[in-house]
């Protein structure tokens, strides 16, 4: 393989410093390159798989005032609700049915509403359906983590919004995601309790995504060097509203979305990439190629979407903007020579 | 040519084993099993869904293949043994291919955690091919620990680097005569794995080079013609390499000289 480029980056060992500098500048050239070493170093890597997952909101009772988020708490015309377990049971059957293997599953921040023992029972359902169950709520302590891992907890994925802890502060009104330092220090915990996956990222957009990516790089990297067993992953959501004059949102374009991903790639060939519904499906179906591991499809942000069939897509925690079924995304998968990976773990902690 | 392998009391008439993961689609890896002539493939139980459906990995392995079960994502013995267990209550049979790694970025196996699985499921009736890093030490305790073989990776997993650790794996062939020395990762051409059978490896699993090539299938070909030549090769027992050119008259031909 390549890999001086154009400019004299060595980029198959990029350093933080290459990073930046990639950043910060409009390379055309560059761009083009960094995309063809990325997506050669991930089939080298993961081969022409990718594997497939759906999110499964349980409740969405939220005490954090997170002003660029549909869930907070102050936001009175968001109908609130939480699943019981029988629910939970049948939300399960429904998602599995469509032959997914792999759940990703929900809450809002409250301990009152959807408590440590709530989301336990709930793995406990889940793990009966699915091979892999992922859960992405809010920051617990190290042995609720472990207590979740016993339950069939594979991965978790907990982003830290921003790293710019003034704007972290700012943006975050009121309620326990206020606390800056209990969440970045999440991973930590989540490691030591024994959970092997681990899914980061940062809500790009809230600040210059270049600083916060700088940082989640840094911060994958050394907690990398501290868990060698632990798999992590990245993903990038970027916020959808921009044009919002009062909290100055900032724009993250297509360019510099694939600019990520492939210094992503780059830094971390083997860490798994996901991709969300909330990216339009012409550039989902398009930036797969460039490091992207894993996808979600058929997927409904609703508490309960998965039962009621109907206008699942409205009243999410975020717009649905693939609107694909499991199924189609498959198909699609295949037409661009993927093979779609719906069994990709085995949980070996409760069998 | 009558050369057969034989690993855990069962003949092997292809040296050439193959993975079965990072396949762009299940019908060009079915082909690809076919077209090599291997006779042995191994699955990780992580993507076989239990429940079988028409999609699931085995459908597409031919009839009369060994299958072999690797323990990835296994991060310690412990953990490798309950994938094993797992893998023989489902009926994929008892052919384990230990991998153990603790450490995702490079993949390396462990090979104190690797010897410990060895030792249980060996002594529970399975055949088990451990995946490890070339020492010698590790290799006659693999060996006392009742492998069936022994399977040094030739570089980084995934890296088509080839046999990186050339020297290491030599004096593997060289001393551990009592199982086959099967070479595993970093094998990326053909001619990579022809060159550890010429140096007298038993056999060469190969996967990524294969699964990522344009035509998997004729990739797949290529790659038992490697391993089938290297083999040809080291039966043949090949002139040594020299250093210089040998001179046609000796600098001890004075002696002889009357």
């Amino acid at each position: 393989m390549m890999s001086k480029s154009l400019s004299g980056i060595d980029l198959l060992h990029l350093t933080i410093d290459d990073i930046r500098r990639i950043f910060s500048v409009d390379d055309r050239g560059l761009l083009e390159e960094m995309a063809h070493a990325a997506r050669e170093l991930t089939r080298r890597q993961f081969g022409r798989t990718i594997s497939l997952y759906a999110p499964l909101y349980i409740a969405n009772y939220c005490e954090n005032e997170c002003v660029y988020c549909g869930f907070h708490a102050s936001q009175k015309s968001m109908p609130r609700s939480k699943l019981t377990m029988e629910q939970i049971d049948k939300e399960c059957a429904a998602l599995a049915a469509t032959g997914n293997r792999s759940v990703l599953i929900l809450t809002g921040e409250s301990r009152f509403h959807s408590s440590p023992q709530y989301i336990r029972d709930a793995v406990r359902i889940a793990a009966r359906y699915f091979s892999y169950v992922a859960l992405e709520v809010y920051p617990l302590d190290e042995e609720e983590y472990s207590e979740l891992y016993l339950a069939g907890v594979d991965g978790v994925t907990l982003y830290q919004e921003t790293y710019d802890r003034a704007r972290y502060d700012e943006l975050h009104l009121a309620g326990p995601k206020k606390v800056y330092d209990y969440r970045i220090t999440a991973p930590d915990r989540i490691a030591r309790a024994g959970i092997r996956h681990i899914s980061m990222g940062a809500l790009l957009g809230l600040t210059d995504w270049r600083r916060d990516v700088i940082a989640l790089f840094e911060h994958v990297r050394s907690l990398e060097r501290k868990y060698p067993g632990v798999e992590f992953g990245l993903a990038f959501p970027r916020l959808r509203r921009v044009a919002d004059d009062i909290h100055r949102y900032q724009e993250v374009s297509d360019r510099d979305m694939l600019k990520i991903m492939c210094s992503a790639r780059l830094f971390f060939p083997r860490v798994g990439i996901s991709i969300s519904t909330r990216e339009l499906p012409q550039f989902r179906d398009r930036i797969i190629e460039f490091g992207v591991t894993k996808m979600s499809a058929g997927s409904s942000t609703r508490v309960g979407g998965y039962l009621e069939g109907e206008n699942k897509y409205e009243d999410g925690q975020f717009e649905v903007f693939d609107p694909r079924s499991f199924d189609e995304v498959k198909a699609m998968l295949r037409s661009k020579g993927f093979d779609p990976v719906v069994t990709d773990w085995r949980n070996i902690v409760n069998s | 040519m009558d050369d057969k392998l034989i690993v855990g009391g069962r003949e092997f008439g292809s040296r050439f084993f193959l993975g079965t993961g990072k396949f762009g689609d299940k019908e060009a890896m079915r082909k690809a099993i076919a077209s090599s002539g291997s006779e042995l493939v191994t699955v990780a139980l992580r993507r076989i869904d239990l429940d079988e459906t028409d999609e699931s990995i085995l459908s597409f392995i031919p009839g009369g293949t060994t299958i072999m079960v690797n323990t990835s994502g296994a991060r310690n013995a412990a953990e490798a043994v309950r994938i094993a267990h797992i893998a023989r209550e489902a009926g994929y049979g008892d052919w384990i291919k230990i991998e153990v790694i603790s450490d995702s970025r490079y993949l390396l196996p462990d090979n104190q955690e690797t010897i410990k699985a060895t030792k249980t499921l060996s002594g529970e009736g399975f055949v088990v091919l451990p995946y490890m890093h070339p020492d010698l030490y590790v290799a006659k305790a693999l060996v006392d620990a009742g492998a069936a073989a022994v399977m040094p990776l030739g570089s980084l997993i995934g890296s088509n680097q080839g046999l990186k650790m050339r020297t290491l794996i030599e004096v593997l062939i060289e001393e551990i005569i009592e199982v086959p020395i099967v070479v595993d990762a970093g094998i990326g051409r053909p001619s990579h794995a022809a060159e550890a059978m010429e140096m007298g490896a038993d056999a060469v699993l190969a996967n990524t080079a294969v699964a990522d090539a344009e035509d998997p299938p004729l990739m797949a070909a290529a790659f038992a013609r490697g391993v089938e030549a290297g083999r040809m090769a080291y039966l043949a027992k090949m002139g040594k390499e020299r250093r210089e050119a040998a001179a046609s008259s000796p600098l001890t031909g004075f002696l002889y000289d009357e």
